[in-house]
């Protein structure tokens, strides 16, 4: 038994240490809004939070966790995952949706390192993580108006 | 924690609740009134047929008979049916219609079910709109029945059925009793279009994007069910050869790993979990029988297609004497162009869950063609089809890979479980190399065309070969898809090209290859829209013409085709000059008009070129008519998402062979776009009455020859083969 700690609770799994930090969240612990999309650390569809930072749980073993605190999109919180998702909602960003995990765990350490981030921030912050959909522009989009939700300065309410 | 929903569980949750009063509009009023009768002990909701219930919680749910796979398509059939129904948007529910082919079947098909071609709201549009009217007038006829007043003098508005006279009200959840024991009127009036009020609203909020955005989207791959195994499959590195040998020594010693069994795509290792799978998996030994393999690299097939470019193919249209024209000609221009093989890489690798039980067979699938991996599955398991259900999930994308009339990775998943005797569900997944080395793909085509010029410039001949493996051939699809030899994939929108030649001919060599091959995102557009438009362009620039207005003079029987490039170009600014680019950059514009599926897509790219060579598209405008938009918004995400789509295949896409064997396997050596090479896209909706088509596929097509036009303009330089590199 290795223990786990997820989402602010600490857990057994019952996994060979050498497996990827992904497969203990989905087959292990049935987390499974985070997602298996190249296992080579590509695409970024298995991001989560290390101690707040995103990593690629495809690329890191359960024996490399130790004590830190992971993070998935089921245990996001805070004002820039509240933003970025309302953002999202928004704008209606998804489509497929299977990456999109991944990508508003990374755009939500985006804007908790940088509350302002510029287009360029976001192409460097955001170009591990693929999109075969093509929701690139409205993630842009989404980010900037996550940012101006955190600021308190959101755009109009979109005609509903 | 969230734990997943038990997808079984769910569905007997879904089946007690739902009163099953299913009325489809085959089905007779006998068989309605027995199905009312039914949902009358229950009475917790009503459905007046197939494709709504409506629930006594005020809920309206719409059941879907297509695949959501991010095209919006969940979004677009609620849409259609809620404005007939005049429901409440906020209280309108998707659910995956199951598979039967009698209620669901895709009418531009049939009989079949199934999601592709672009023709979800197509097919769907009076079908929902008759289904919503009939539900809207049922809720009527029970507020009529319980306040004792005319129907004539009811009206709906937003899930409210109001009478004005009295001044009676009620929620739609409030007639659920006394509509579930009235027989559903036959007889509806549709609205007059000026009345919508959610088709063509710009903004109307996505039904799946809440549970996109918090992990709760339940996908193929997140199906868990108790006792359940994952199997990793290893698979012929050549397609086409046999298994010899198998050495299972190593992987039965994996820890969690279950069962080893050969099927006939190979062997699956069985294990608790995809990680022991895996680890299973790459520890067998096999030997394989190469003899009848695949052993051609691109090289080599290249080569082969280039030869038959000299030969003449069987033909797929010909008017006029396009030989005789092209030797009488002032100037003819020819081109060869090549487009390698390319796969889906949709984000979610393939994956299949099928459990056996007393009652049949049960698959979880993000499932795109219903009736064929019904049957399928089926007879792999010796059962007939009606014994197969099918829970439809959300789709990682597809692209098409999810549609394919062998129907592989569903079969290969059922014949695990044969193999283990049922014992277990299993749930095949793919790795990413697994997905992207064993087909399907869309097939490498060369193609020559040769245009002849009159001395005034005008286009006088059109000659095109096209040599590439047909998709329908050797499937269940053949009889309807190839005619008269030609495999009409193949050349959809070169034999129909739309520009005014009077002597035009078209023919096709369909080579046999063991390398399996696919519908791919806009099927034949994919290249025949490269060919054509990029020849057009050179035409253009023979004979010393604006590439719109040469577009323009030869479309004057295509008005839907003038109409989108014509607004494309001028929201671009065609005609103003663009900003030059930094030092050493040279700039260009193109543009490029394709019609697929029914819609019409003109694309201006406006393209910087590196010094080194390379080049970003910086800005992608296009103008779209698809009919009536039936929702703008789903419409501008899949214009953009089409354009991102297309521009990763004519940046990087190819998949090539080495003596046989696929060489890419995961996005480092099969890279697509990222954020940071996205253009800034803008879409133009043409305003139209004409019936609704489709958006999921039309986006791509005009996307890679506007970006080789653009790069002409910039450079001089015309780059015909995909994917398109300058240095």
């Amino acid at each position: 038994m290795i223990q786990l700690n997820v989402n602010g609770k600490t857990q057994d799994v019952d996994a060979d240490p050498d497996t990827p930090l992904l497969w203990v969240l989905r087959d292990e612990l049935q987390l499974t809004g985070t997602k298996y999309g190249c296992g080579v650390g590509q695409c970024g569809a298995c991001t989560v939070l290390l101690d707040g930072r995103p990593i690629h749980s495809c690329r890191v073993r359960l024996s490399a966790v130790g004590n830190g605190k992971i993070t998935t999109i089921e245990g996001i919180q805070g004002a820039a995952a509240q933003a970025v998702t309302a953002a999202w909602r928004k704008l209606d960003v998804v489509q497929c949706g299977y990456c999109q995990s991944g990508q508003i765990v990374a755009a939500t350490d985006l804007l908790t390192r940088k509350a302002q981030p510029t287009d360029s921030d976001i192409d460097e912050a955001m170009a591990g993580n693929i999109c075969r959909c093509g929701t690139y522009q409205r993630i842009r989009a989404a980010i900037h108006e996550a940012s101006a939700i955190m600021a308190g300065r959101a755009s109009e309410k979109q005609e509903v | 924690m969230n734990k997943p929903l038990n997808p079984s569980r769910r569905n007997l949750l879904k089946a007690g609740a739902a009163g099953a009063l299913l009325v489809g509009f085959q089905f007779s009023v006998a068989r309605g009134r027995a199905y009312a009768a039914q949902a009358a002990a229950t009475a917790s909701s009503v459905s007046a047929n197939a494709f709504v219930r409506i629930g006594a919680d005020d809920s309206v749910t719409v059941l879907a008979k297509h695949l959501e796979m991010g095209q919006g398509v969940y979004t677009g059939l609620a849409t259609i049916l809620a404005e007939e129904l005049d429901a409440d948007w906020e209280t309108v529910r998707v659910e995956a219609a199951p598979a039967n082919v009698k209620l669901y079947n895709n009418l531009a098909f049939g009989p079949m079910q199934g999601t592709g071609g672009s023709t979800a709201m197509a097919n769907s549009w009076m079908q929902l709109r008759q289904a919503g009217a009939t539900a809207r007038a049922l809720l009527v006829s029970a507020a009529a029945n319980d306040w004792g007043v005319p129907a004539g003098e009811i009206s709906v508005k937003a899930g409210v059925v109001r009478h004005a006279g009295s001044g009676r009200s009620a929620r739609f959840g409030e007639l659920v009793a006394t509509a579930s024991k009235l027989e559903t009127p036959t007889a509806v009036k549709l609205k007059d279009p000026k009345d919508f009020s959610l088709i063509g609203k710009q903004y109307l909020p996505r039904k799946d994007s809440t549970d996109k955005t918090n992990g709760r989207a339940m996908f193929t791959h997140d199906v868990n069910l108790p006792g359940m195994l994952t199997a990793v499959v290893a698979r012929a590195p050549r397609f086409g050869a046999r298994l010899k040998t198998v050495d299972d020594a190593a992987a039965r010693k994996v820890k969690g790993v279950v069962d080893v069994v050969t099927i006939p795509a190979g062997v699956a290792v069985l294990a608790r979990g995809f990680w022991a799978a895996k680890k299973g998996r790459d520890a067998l030994k096999l030997d394989w029988d190469d003899s009848e393999a695949m052993d051609q690299g691109s090289t080599e097939l290249v080569s082969e297609y280039r030869a038959l470019l000299d030969q003449p193919g069987v033909i797929a249209s010909n008017t006029g004497d396009a030989d005789a024209a092209l030797k009488d000609a002032a100037r003819v221009i020819k081109t060869d162009y090549y487009f390698p093989y390319l796969a889906h890489a949709a984000m979610e690798p393939l994956n299949c869950v099928i459990r056996l039980d007393k009652d049949g067979a049960e698959v979880w699938n993000a499932e795109q063609m219903h009736t064929v991996d019904q049957g399928a599955v089926a007879a792999v398991l010796g059962l007939t089809p009606d014994k197969v259900r099918i829970n439809t999930l959300y789709a990682g994308g597809s692209f098409g890979r999810r549609a394919n009339p062998v129907a592989d990775f569903v079969v290969e998943c059922a014949s695990i479980v044969k193999a283990i005797a049922g014992r277990a569900p299993v749930k095949t997944l793919w790795t990413r190399e697994d997905d992207m080395r064993r087909g399907y793909y869309r097939p490498l085509f060369l193609h020559r065309i040769e245009a002849g010029l009159d001395a005034q410039g005008q286009l006088v001949a059109w000659k095109q070969r096209i040599v590439g493996q047909s998709i329908a051939a050797g499937t269940p699809f053949e009889g309807f898809i190839v005619k008269n030899g030609v495999d009409g994939t193949s050349v959809e929108g070169a034999a129909n090209q739309p520009y005014q030649v009077a002597n035009q001919f078209v023919d096709l060599h369909s080579p046999r290859k063991k390398v399996p091959v696919l519908w791919w995102r806009s099927v034949g557009h994919t290249h025949t829209g490269f060919a054509v438009e990029t020849m057009i362009d050179q035409l253009a620039a023979a004979a010393g013409k604006d590439p719109v207005a040469y577009r323009m003079g030869l479309l004057a029987k295509h008005p839907r085709h003038a109409g989108v490039l014509q607004l494309a170009a001028e929201k671009a600014g065609w005609n103003k000059p663009l900003a030059p680019g930094k030092a050493g950059e040279k700039r260009g514009r193109g543009v490029a008009v394709v019609e697929s599926f029914h819609s019409f897509a003109a694309e201006v790219a406006e393209v910087t070129v590196r010094e080194d060579g390379s080049f970003k598209v910086d800005r992608v405008v296009c103008a779209i008519d698809c009919g009536i938009a039936i929702n703008p918004d789903v419409i501008r995400a899949q214009m953009e998402g089409g354009i991102s789509f297309a521009l990763s295949a004519a940046m990087y896409g190819s998949i090539t062979l080495e003596a046989g064997a696929v060489e890419q396997s995961n996005f480092h050596d099969y890279p697509t776009l990222r954020i940071d090479e996205m253009p800034q896209v803008e879409v133009h909706i043409v305003p139209s009455g004409e019936a609704p088509t489709g958006v999921g596929e039309p986006g791509v097509p005009p996307l890679a020859p506007a970006v080789a036009n653009a790069i002409a303009a910039a450079t001089g330089k015309r780059l015909n083969d995909l994917p398109l590199r300058l240095a």
